[in-house]
């Protein structure tokens, strides 16, 4: 492949400089739905972090070994999205089989991320980018925890929040947006550390 | 060339799907497929039941119905159960219904409980008496501009046994405003004697999804499910002296207890305040004079907050509230029923306890 950057800086670059929910605004409705306890946005992160390191190497190959032999790049959005379709569903099952506890904090979301943007962004980042095997899956893994990170960040602070008196015009969604664009500056102050494109 | 492609591209999108179809049918059967499980209740009945489904739906399709208004999607916390076995860690969709005593208790919402393997449940014994019931609607009475008196026949089971003051579930099936059938809750307004049909009184509730099936589409001679009876609202043993307070379609259990107290000859003092706006919100009233005569100790004090001009009116005016407090002198030895819109109930519980009305004799049911 062309570019020949190490899967780790594509790690970190995916967890700080190039967070996919802060510089590319990607999974936003369950960033803001869900944001408002510490201990749900954990499950939720978990839940996408997983999902995102396993889709985007399920879909790695599945471009890699489907789409482009027969020629059918442009059917990717498609196919991207039932296999990760399938794969929250065979996972929610698995884990609904395995662990009651698992379950209950991180089961009952997935159900809510199968149409999570991000995760679909990140499976087309990787491809416009040209990744190999090893660097989507770590950079669907950074990704994922950077939307974790992201999300549980955000939840502190609307926690601490919530004692707070916001003007009623601003309320719900429109601070929460707001409080996103000023962590987007904040970890802009990464970007000096790697880059990725 | 371009169909050639095309071709390709269709069969790569069916061979994707089938592939991830098939894997899924095999999960469904294999990893999601939790045989047959046992429910025991109460330590005495025991169901076996396909597992892995909400604990709700299992117990209906054994004909034993946890009373829920939003139909298992908790969003109403009506569905609790006491899980005395194998209950698992408690949900995210379960915890804003669940108190902190429940959860001593090991509460559950029965439509959020998967049952995943045997367990141990505890229900009122009288929830066994609650059956589902076809019937067939024979008569649509409008009592008010905004209230209908539906009369249903009972087809099967033919007789249904319940206390007066207790409600049913009406169920709306699928059409315009809903597209699953849901669940809603009504007091029956005729007496527990008539055996063999029930009697509802409805208000319309604008885009209300039951009240819009039944004032724009339910007729006469239809076919509906219903399911009961339901509900801790019935009179008490006692001697006490009886308040009844109601508004709008409240009338309904009030009615069911009137009756009831006729037919058994009861010689408690009562007292019936009922709040309207206007003479247009009355109905009922010769019944309710009727009732005068015939029971001893009875009076109907009905209160109007708006009278208009053309109205008349020369009985009691204001807010039932107002009313109230005029006529309470001594709470001792009464016990209070409501039924009527939240708001009106906790406006009612305040003016009663101030009268010295103890909380734990005011009985309501609030309809939201």
């Amino acid at each position: 492949m062309s570019n020949g950057i190490t899967f780790y800086a594509i790690f970190f670059a995916a967890i700080f400089t190039n967070n996919i929910l802060l510089t590319n605004y990607l999974g936003m409705c369950s960033f803001l739905a869900v944001s408002r306890e510490v201990k749900t946005s954990q499950g939720l992160g978990m839940a996408v972090a997983i999902v995102m390191a396993a889709t985007s190497v399920l879909n790695w190959l599945a471009y890699r070994y489907i789409l482009v032999p027969l020629d059918l790049v442009y059917l990717r959005f498609i196919v991207f999205i039932v296999i990760i379709a399938a794969f929250v569903q065979l996972i929610e099952m698995i884990i609904e089989r395995v662990s009651d506890s698992l379950y209950a904090s991180l089961g009952i979301f997935l159900p809510l991320i199968t149409v999570n943007c991000a995760i679909l962004g990140v499976c087309l980042f990787m491809v416009i980018r040209e990744y190999t095997l090893l660097q989507a899956f770590f950079y669907g893994l950074g990704s994922g925890i950077g939307w974790a990170l992201a999300i549980i960040a955000m939840a502190g602070i609307r926690q601490k929040m919530a004692k707070a008196r916001v003007p009623k015009g601003l309320a719900g969604a429109g601070i929460t947006l707001i409080i996103a664009g000023i962590m987007a500056l904040a970890f802009m102050g990464f970007s000096g550390m790697i880059q990725i494109t | 060339m371009i169909t050639m492609q095309l071709l390709i591209g269709i069969g790569a999108i069916c061979g994707v799907s089938t592939v991830l179809a098939v894997i899924m049918v095999i999960a469904d059967a294999t990893i999601a497929n939790y045989g047959e499980v046992k429910v025991r209740i109460n330590e005495d009945k025991e169901l076996v039941v396909p597992g892995g489904k909400p604990l709700l739906g299992s117990l209906m399709e054994q004909k034993i119905f946890i009373p829920s208004a939003c139909g298992g999607r908790g969003s109403c916390g009506l569905c609790k159960v006491k899980v005395t076995s194998g209950a698992g860690e408690y949900l995210a969709t379960e915890l804003p219904w669940i108190s902190e005593e429940e959860k001593k208790e090991n509460i559950h919402l029965s439509c959020q409980l998967k049952v995943k393997k045997d367990i141990g449940i505890r229900i009122p014994e009288r929830l066994f008496n609650v059956k589902e019931y076809a019937a067939e609607v024979v008569s649509l009475k409008d009592l008010t501009y905004d209230i209908k008196q539906v009369t249903m026949k009972l087809l099967d089971p033919m007789e249904i046994v319940f206390k007066a003051g207790q409600y049913i579930q009406f169920q709306v099936p699928e059409y315009e405003l809903s597209k699953e059938s849901v669940y809603r809750a009504y007091s029956v307004a005729s007496q527990p004697s008539v055996k063999d049909s029930v009697e509802l009184e409805i208000r319309l509730v604008p885009n209300g999804i039951c009240t819009t099936y039944v004032f724009e589409h339910l007729k006469e001679g239809e076919r509906i499910t219903i399911n009961g009876p339901y509900g801790e609202f019935f009179l008490r043993d006692s001697e006490n002296e009886i308040v009844f307070i109601a508004g709008g379609s409240g009338m309904a259990p009030i009615k069911s207890i009137l009756y009831d107290m006729r037919e058994k000859g009861s010689k408690r003092k009562a007292r019936y305040f009922f709040g309207a706006r206007a003479v247009r919100d009355l109905f009922l009233v010769e019944e309710m004079k009727e009732l005068e005569k015939d029971l001893e100790n009875f009076s109907f004090i009905p209160a109007l907050s708006e009278p208009e001009e053309k109205d008349n009116w020369t009985g009691e005016t204001g807010l039932i509230t107002d009313v109230l407090d005029r006529h309470l002198e001594n709470g001792d030895g009464t016990e209070a029923y409501l039924c009527g819109s939240p708001g009106m109930i906790d406006a009612s519980i305040k003016t009663l306890t101030k009268n010295g009305i103890p909380e734990e004799l005011i009985y309501y049911d609030k309809f939201a």
